[in-house]
């Protein structure tokens, strides 16, 4: 009985969302404020990749509450699965191989990942991107060593600093300029690394904040199941 | 049209997931089938015929060749905030097998509908 309403629901739902995604015809350009950011973003901020200065600069109080979503979400995995007997992990190890080429790949996956977010101003990546990836390289060492623990202290104290080197950008751009999060560092030449003022200093502070973050995440996680 | 039809495609799989399974974990799965459903269709609706990623790599490339940049940094976002909500939910998850020591919601008695 479930089953045939929600087949008649879904049903009703897909018809109508292709009714409408039929008024919207597929590849047609139709950009509004798109046109604007596309055409000032390389003289306004200095960022090549007009994403990155959307997501830091023109909507740079948005990524500061996505941070802070982020940050809640983690503190609040924290507070619901604390446990103050802290339950022991298996001990089994993977196998050697696995071991042995998860230890080669681990610093170059951390190395990706901080290539990732110090380029986010001029290639596809950024922030929270690169974080991802640093987390993904600290779950595969979690994978093959049963023993691998992440100090908890250091991870606490890098999410804080680079919680505050956001903030702190802000502020001086609102000392130093008008808005939150104004740009007061000289643009640089396009395309280069040392370029658009703060975008990159911020989106390096958010990777290393989501990378702290996932990583307190699946430890937590992975300390709560045997 | 393709990208249209499969993007829906995957919000009805997850909505149908959510709906009508009853483990926990499997309901999780089909949020999070909603969710890059959404992604998927955002990003075909910001597509332009022919044109580029947005971002100016070289000095050729100029402001009309490419796509509309606004719902790949909305996505951006919204990927995020999927993510922490998942986590969440997973936690909860946790806690609630803990409890009743089930993941069928039907005999999770205060969860039922």
């Amino acid at each position: 009985m479930r089953k045939i309403i929600t087949f008649l629901f879904l049903a009703i739902l897909g018809y109508y969302m292709v009714n409408l995604m039929n008024q919207i015809p597929f590849g047609e350009d139709r950009m509004n404020v798109g046109r604007y950011y596309l055409e000032n973003t390389v003289s306004e901020t200095g960022s090549v990749n007009t994403v990155t200065s959307i997501v830091v600069s023109y909507r740079g109080f948005d990524t500061l509450g996505e941070v802070t979503v982020l940050f809640l979400a983690a503190t609040g995995l924290g507070a619901i699965l604390f446990d103050k007997r802290g339950k022991k992990r298996r001990k089994q190890h993977a196998s050697s191989l696995v071991r042995t080429t998860s230890k080669l790949l681990y610093p170059l996956i951390v190395l990706l990942g901080a290539y990732v977010f110090v380029h986010g101003h001029l290639t596809p990546g950024g922030g929270f991107q690169g974080g991802a990836i640093i987390a993904t390289g600290v779950l595969m060492m979690y994978m093959s060593y049963r023993k691998f623990e992440t100090n908890h202290k250091a991870l606490t104290i890098i999410e804080s600093v680079a919680g505050l080197t956001f903030i702190t950008l802000g502020m001086t751009g609102l000392i130093l300029g008008q808005t939150f999060l104004e740009n007061f560092l000289p643009l640089g030449t396009p395309n280069t690394l040392l370029s658009a003022g703060i975008i990159p200093i911020i989106y390096s502070a958010v990777g290393f904040k989501v990378g702290a973050e996932l990583t307190g995440v699946l430890d937590t996680l992975l300390k709560t199941i045997r | 049209m393709i990208y249209y039809i499969t993007s829906i495609a995957l919000i009805l799989i997850g909505m149908y997931a959510v709906l009508v399974k009853k483990n926990l974990i499997k309901m999780i799965i089909g949020l999070s089938l909603v969710d890059g459903g959404l992604h998927l269709l955002f990003i075909a609706i910001g597509y332009v015929d022919n044109k580029t990623a947005p971002i100016f790599s070289k000095e050729s490339l100029t402001a009309a060749d490419m796509v509309d940049p606004i719902p790949q940094a909305l996505v951006l976002t919204a990927i995020v905030i999927g993510l922490a909500v998942t986590a969440v939910a997973l936690a909860i998850i946790i806690r609630l097998y803990d409890h009743h020591k089930t993941l069928n919601v039907n005999k999770i008695r205060e969860l039922k509908w």
